[in-house]
């Protein structure tokens, strides 16, 4: 079985974001940039199917900029086996980025595909839903624990209430969540291995889609800057000012 | 002439300092405090790829160069200089091995040195022989398939622990000839270690004095040929000054920054202490200093690669002025901390206490300017 693992190259979870002055986004130019955290351990999953025997191939693929290139050597280094870089300018937004994949399922033909759960920058936790619908697979979102069957998987969900089990059958789009997994550090040698594997090169338009972003940014701003806070001397106190100054009870 | 790293060595350098901020950094102060070797995350380092960066990779090495091998010790030691600068000094003996051992020793003892399951330790100093380490007096005498080790060595880091020493013996005349290089394995009858060296940095390391009496080992644990080993001694020094460096970098480069942040912070006589210029100034003579020690390090590394002839005077040119730098850097910003960088609180003085040593060992920099001195005078 054959893993598509799609990763995107986001600001580094570090790096304090600052708005644009033309409040237009957030500052990207001379930004550490790193894959998205999710994705990282949509990556080490697939590499741990693969280490147990249970997946053939880890294919991993991301929409963006030539410098996404990066993010891809990354997930080779830890040790995917091939990569795709769709090559797109400019925001790519979530039903865009969805179609595109659909069009690179239609090529590679997973039994599965790993997304992380949502993308640290804009975090719309919207591309593995999308792609569910698109393609008319199963979907698991939010999952902790993957257990591969027969054509079917159990999946373990992080709900509101706590942990869903789900039967789904194969192949599926799963999107991940933080405590799948701790994923590795790339060995010097791996990183090395990295450039020699292969890395093919395709277009938006190579899949028919139209990546122009739907929707309008009117703005970006700052978050309003902390108030500061107060000690109260007391419950009653603490209560009174709950009810009548932050208004909440 | 090219100053960028190439996208492997980010991708290392990246590598190395995610390794260092989440699983080195958290633990250094403990370390620190109660003298804690940290064999379990050295091994965790040695999965990646640490224990052999520049060996080749037949027996399990990185195959990096010496510059990559830089690049990766200043990230490791701006978390922890003490722990990165072992890891420098299991490298050098490593390669020491890796470069002029037998087939078999070499088969024998590097698949466990590169996955550090066997630590490494490299034996030159005596109690009456540190900088003029030529006149060693260990002596190492042939016995039919064995050779007999009789002698001390002193400040050996890792002594007591190591399972691998690289021990430079006398097997014939005075003076640098007349010196072998060995691997004496620990469990081996007549080798014995004095008691653990109560240090002012440097603690998350081991130290103590190596004893040798009718030490006997195969003929195959010597490295290279007899008479060979001050050159191999030295040769590794090469690299170790390199890998010293680049650890006070990566350690002035982390008290750089903690002082910026403290002086973001502080405020006195109604201003942050960065609005001072006074203050200003130094930081941008400490950031200066330190990038030109880097460029001069990062250039002396591209020497020994490319086996330039002056590759150990550049070596030597880089060690002092990186050590020095680095030092300097350290003491500035403890000063630039007032009274908290005299603190266990503030991170500061256990930097301060690590750098200090860098300017003494693998050749005092008195001994640097002697090799620079010498190639200049003739
Ligand atoms: C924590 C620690 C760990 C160490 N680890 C190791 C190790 O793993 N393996 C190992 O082999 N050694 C190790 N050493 C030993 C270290 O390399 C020596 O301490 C160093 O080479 C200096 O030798 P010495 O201490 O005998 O000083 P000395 O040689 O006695 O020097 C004393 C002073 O005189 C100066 N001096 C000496 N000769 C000259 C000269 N010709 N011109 C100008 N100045 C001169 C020196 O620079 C120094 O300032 C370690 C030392 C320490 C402190």
């Amino acid at each position: 079985m054959k893993v598509l693992v799609p990763v995107k190259r986001v600001v580094d979870y570090n790096v304090k974001v600052r708005v644009k002055a033309d409040e237009s986004g957030v500052e990207t130019a001379n930004v550490k940039m790193s894959m998205n955290p999710f994705d990282e351990i949509s990556v080490e999953e697939a590499i741990r199917l693969k280490e147990a025997g249970k997946a053939t191939e880890v294919v991993v693929v991301s929409i963006g900029t030539a410098q996404s290139q990066d993010t891809l050597r990354n997930a080779l280094a830890m040790g995917a086996d091939r990569a795709i870089l769709v090559e797109a300018d400019g925001e790519v937004e979530p039903l865009a980025v969805a179609k595109i994949l659909k069009g690179v399922i239609a090529e590679e033909e997973p039994g599965l595909v790993l997304l992380g759960k949502q993308a640290i920058d804009d975090d719309s936790n919207q591309t593995a839903q999308m792609l569910g619908a698109l393609t008319g697979w199963p979907q698991a979102t939010f999952v902790s624990k993957i257990e591969l069957g027969d054509g079917s998987m159990e999946a373990t969900r992080e709900v509101d209430g706590g942990l869903e089990t789900i039967k789904v059958n194969m192949p599926a789009v799963v999107s991940v969540d933080l405590r799948l997994n701790e994923p590795r550090y790339a060995s010097l040698p791996n990183i090395m291995k990295a450039k020699k594997k292969p890395l093919d090169t395709k277009a938006a338009a190579d899949y028919g889609v139209d990546v122009t972003p739907r929707l309008k940014t009117l703005k970006v701003s700052e978050p309003p800057a902390r108030a500061a806070g107060i000690i109260v001397g007391s419950v009653s106190e603490l209560v009174e000012k709950l009810k009548n100054e932050a208004k909440v009870i | 002439m090219q100053f960028d790293l190439t996208e492997d060595q980010r991708s290392f350098q990246e590598m190395a300092r995610n390794f260092a901020n989440n699983e080195i950094l958290p633990n250094a102060e403990e370390w620190d405090d109660q003298s804690i070797f940290p064999e379990e995350t050295l091994r965790a380092g040695a999965a990646l790829g640490f224990g052999g960066i520049y060996c080749r990779a037949e027996h399990g090495g990185s195959e990096l160069t010496r510059l990559d091998a830089a690049i990766i010790f200043e990230e490791l030691a701006s978390a922890c200089p003490s722990t990165a600068a072992y890891i420098s000094i299991h490298n050098m003996a490593s390669w020491m091995i890796d470069r002029f051992g037998n087939d078999d020793l070499r088969a024998r003892v590097l698949p466990k040195l590169m996955v550090m399951d066997h630590f490494a330790s490299y034996c030159l100093t005596e109690p009456s022989a540190g900088s003029d380490a030529a006149s060693l007096k260990t002596r190492a005498v042939r016995d039919g398939d064995h050779y007999v080790l009789n002698g001390a060595k002193a400040f050996i880091s890792g002594g007591g622990r190591s399972d691998i020493y690289v021990v430079m013996a006398r097997t014939g005349e005075e003076g640098p000839k007349g010196i072998s290089c060995f691997v004496v394995e620990n469990g081996t009858s007549g080798l014995s270690f004095g008691a653990q060296e109560r240090k002012l940095g440097w603690k998350s390391q081991p130290t103590s004095s190596v004893q040798f009496d009718d030490c006997r080992i195969p003929v195959e644990n010597l490295v290279g040929s007899e008479g060979q080993g001050f050159a191999i001694a030295m040769a590794g020094l090469d690299g170790g000054r390199l890998n010293i460096g680049a650890c006070s970098l990566g350690g002035a480069r982390a008290s750089l920054e903690a002082a910026k942040s403290y002086m973001a912070e502080r405020k006195q006589f109604g201003r942050r202490l960065d609005q001072f210029q006074a203050l200003q100034f130094k930081l941008a003579d400490m950031a200066t200093e330190l990038e030109a020690a880097r460029l001069m390090l990062h250039r002396a590394a591209s020497a020994l690669d490319g086996k330039h002839p002056d590759a150990t005077q550049y070596c030597a040119m880089a060690k002092r002025l990186a050590t020095d730098t680095g030092f300097s850097v350290v003491n500035e910003a403890l000063q630039l901390h007032g009274g908290y960088g005299y603190l266990k609180d503030f991170p500061i003085e256990r930097y301060l206490r690590d750098l200090r040593v860098h300017q003494i060992l693998e050749g005092t920099n008195e001994i640097m300017r002697v090799i620079i001195a010498r190639k200049l005078i003739g």
